[in-house]
């Protein structure tokens, strides 16, 4: 027979402060879990989502990144708009979008230096293929003119980007005519601007990269193919989700240091939980005698010890979720290294990682409880009654 | 028995807990010394003489736009400098795409980069052969040591940002007081096999010829090219080094609470386990207080093993921290952000303090209340 529930319950509410103050560390390490899983699941999130399954990207050969030195030459773009499989707008003009790249330092306005930002040079065709973005305020930039739009958490994080200011790109100023929203894609960590008047600026010969939009699925496959195979071309599709996912690595540094972070506060808070486990059972020495006399077997005593270490920390799960829900959603940035530049992203306490923290905990609970529990099990009755 | 000793006696009286405690606080205080090696490789370290005498050049925009080697000569013209040397980030991959491959790579001019790189250290022959080998390249010491590189080894380096693979052959092994991830490569290279960049390079290294001059060499630079094509911004090294560690992100306020966070954990076990082993011994106190020992003493009694309890766990956990440094260091997920970060004496200390100091803290409740409690109440308890 179990022992029931509520007895553990009970003992915890008994040893309030022994309760509270374990509870309290390992909500400590849970918030600390928290805060490294909503960084990363806000940084995949921001890779994952971005990309439109139906558009390919084409880099030069041997390229994986947009920034690299050399392009798309500007003559193969007329040979891509004719590949079969491009879709096309209501005009009737195929959705291809050669686009260039650029670098800028811009300072952050909470003054914590300066950083680069990448940006995107394109047509109103390449914003019509990424209908994920929207305008929040001002206007899209007109064709021909030096303006620039920036996304709505560039605007919020770097001094110096909003409606009516200039930055300096090229030879010139560019005024910042518009905000928009890229809906927690890459984009939100761009600034876009009129590719012709770029020209203008620079004697390019090569565009970055060049987006094509394929009227299905399998025409986006076969396209991309279509790309790699071409020998005229000499050149790298890719789908667009996946040229994106692969830059989830700019996490890596923050994976690294936040699961040691994790881990060691975990092993820390597993002592703690033992130390206080151990501690319940020492103190309840007599009690333990009694409940064996009444004739409940050792495993339900066992199972009765380590359940009221996992709800121990259980309830420090729950004040460790709670501190964290707070900074939801807060807006941080880190360095892309494919682009050299920010990658801008939020905080997302996903239910995967709420429930990952509680998993985290519950193991936690368990290896805390174990050996006290154990201990408590294999007491002679007789001796422990006698305490 | 002196009192000293009986703190020690008591201390580890409950040998189990005493470990847990010590455990519990020692990885905790670990993490804190991490972290702040991290904050002080980061942003307190002053790193060698020669590298406080260099500045970096590079263009305004950023460091993914290139400057004319023409440059070079100007920039040895100005009142303060004494060497310059090209540098292009080839940013190429060795094998393939795992972080464990991942290396800088720079493409340089092998007859002044180690008269920049004055701290970099590479016998004069193997020097020399490099610089008769247009295709030759020199190689980091721990880099060469990592790989199993020997000279004449070749290295086969695929171009990411330049449409162009590199063949080169080993002819030297420079070593560093702290290891860097890097080779250098003649930058001909770039520039022969793809023209388009012919006469552009990534940014200069330039040795000023004192710490003092460096701001004003600086000035100086930019002031020269500041109505050009292509502008420049120039930096300390170490300035340069920190712009590199803010994109990262906000490092600090990760650190700080990263910090907060542990010490306040450390304070919550400490005093959790204060509490539990004076409540244990109420009968305890009560008869010591009847021996003479005053109110005073018996405080003093609780709170010296408290401190020294934790001042364990943070030695403890400092000398953990330094095998865990260690292999941060030189863990490829990190990339080069902790090359050569190691633990000094300070932080150790500091971790030891860390801990006295949360002893301290914590054991003052229980401990205060134990040596009022009064004498019969105390005897009489049952626990």
């Amino acid at each position: 027979m179990a022992v029931p529930v509520r007895y553990n319950i009970r003992n915890l509410i008994l040893r309030k402060s022994a309760t509270v103050m374990t509870a309290l560390g390992i909500a400590l390490t849970v918030t600390t879990a928290i805060f490294i899983l909503a960084l990363l699941a806000g940084l995949n999130a921001a890779f994952r989502t971005s990309g439109d399954p139906l558009n390919v990207l084409v880099l030069r050969k041997g390229s994986n990144a947009e920034l690299a030195a050399g392009g798309v030459d500007r003559d193969a773009l007329p040979v891509m708009k004719d590949l079969p499989g491009v879709a096309h707008d209501a005009a009737g003009q195929p959705l291809v979008s050669g686009e260039d790249l650029l670098v800028v330092v811009l300072p952050r306005n909470d003054g914590t230096g300066e950083t680069n930002v990448t940006v995107r040079f394109l047509t109103s065709t390449g914003i019509a293929m990424r209908p994920e973005s929207k305008l929040v305020a001002g206007r899209w930039f007109a064709p021909g003119q030096r303006e620039i739009v920036v996304s709505q958490s560039i605007h919020n994080r770097f001094a110096q980007a909003n409606l009516g200011d200039s930055l300096w790109i090229g030879k010139g100023p560019w005024t910042i005519v518009g905000i928009f929203d890229a809906g927690g894609t890459a984009h939100d960590s761009e600034i876009w601007g009129d590719i012709n008047q770029l020209n203008a600026d620079f004697d390019r010969h090569f565009y970055n990269s060049v987006l094509l939009r394929a009227t299905d699925p399998v025409a986006a496959d076969a396209l991309k193919n279509r790309v790699n195979d071409d020998q005229r071309l000499k050149l790298n599709g890719m789908l667009e989700t996946d040229y994106w996912a692969k830059q989830t690595s700019s996490g890596n540094p923050i994976k690294f240091v936040g699961m040691i972070v994790a881990v060691i506060m975990a092993i820390g808070s597993c002592f703690a939980a033992m130390n206080t486990m151990y501690a319940a059972v020492a103190y309840r020495s007599r009690e333990i005698a009694t409940l064996r006399v009444i004739g409940f077997s050792r495993p339900s005593i066992l199972t009765s010890f380590v359940l009221e270490s996992v709800l121990l920390s259980l309830l420090g799960a729950v004040v460790g979720i709670l501190l964290m829900l707070p900074f939801n959603g807060m807006t941080t940035g880190t360095n892309n290294p494919v682009t050299f530049s920010e990658a801008v992203f939020s905080l997302r306490m996903t239910p995967s990682v709420v429930s990952w923290a509680v998993v985290f905990a519950v193991v936690m609970g368990l290896f805390g409880g174990i050996a006290p529990a154990w201990h408590a099990a294999q007491r002679q009755i007789l001796a422990s009654l006698r305490d | 028995m002196t009192l000293a000793r009986f703190v020690r006696k008591n201390a580890f009286r409950n040998k189990r807990r005493s470990i847990l405690t010590l455990l519990s606080i020692g990885f905790s205080l670990l993490l804190l010394t991490v972290m702040m090696t991290i904050w002080r490789a980061f942003y307190m370290s002053e790193g060698s003489a020669e590298s406080a005498q260099r500045l970096i050049v590079r263009h305004k925009v950023s460091l993914a736009q290139f400057l004319p080697i023409a440059y070079r000569e100007r920039i040895r013209s100005v009142p303060g400098v004494k060497n310059v040397v090209n540098e292009t980030w080839f940013g190429g991959q060795y094998k393939d795409d795992k972080p464990e491959n991942f290396f800088a790579q720079f493409g340089t001019d092998p007859n002044e980069i180690f008269d920049v790189l004055k701290d970099f250290h590479i016998p004069p022959d193997q020097l020399e052969a490099w610089k008769k080998d247009r295709a030759g390249c020199v190689v980091d010491a721990e880099l060469a040591k990592k790989h199993q590189w020997k000279i004449g080894d070749r290295l086969n380096i695929k171009g990411n940002i330049f449409p162009l693979n590199l063949e080169l052959t080993i002819r030297g092994i420079f070593s560093t007081a702290t290891p860097t991830e890097s080779i250098y490569f003649n930058n001909t290279y770039i520039d022969e096999g793809y023209p388009q960049v012919k006469g552009l390079v990534g940014f200069f290294g330039v040795l000023a010829d004192s710490p003092q001059s460096v701001p004003e060499v600086a000035k100086a630079i930019d002031a020269m090219f500041r109505n050009s094509d292509r502008p420049t911004k120039s930096e300390s090294e170490k300035a340069f080094n920190l712009d590199w560690i803010a994109m990262l992100g906000n490092v600090k306020g990760f650190i700080l609470s990263i910090c907060a966070a542990v010490v306040f954990a450390t304070l919550l076990v400490s005093a959790n386990t204060m509490a539990m082993s004076i409540r244990e011994r109420t009968r305890e106190v009560a008869l010591l207080k009847t021996l003479g020992f005053t109110r005073g003493t018996v405080l003093a009694l609780f709170m010296g093993e408290s401190v020294s309890l934790a001042a364990l766990g943070g030695l403890l956990g400092a000398i953990a921290a330094s095998g865990l440094v260690y292999v941060m260091a030189r863990s490829p997920q990190m990339g080069l952000f902790l090359t050569g970060v190691t633990i000094n004496a300070p932080t150790m200390l500091v971790a030891v303090l860390v801990g006295a100091t949360v002893g301290l803290v914590s054991s003052f409740v229980p401990a205060f209340n134990a040596s009022r409690r009064n004498i019969v109440e105390g005897l009489r308890h049952i626990g």
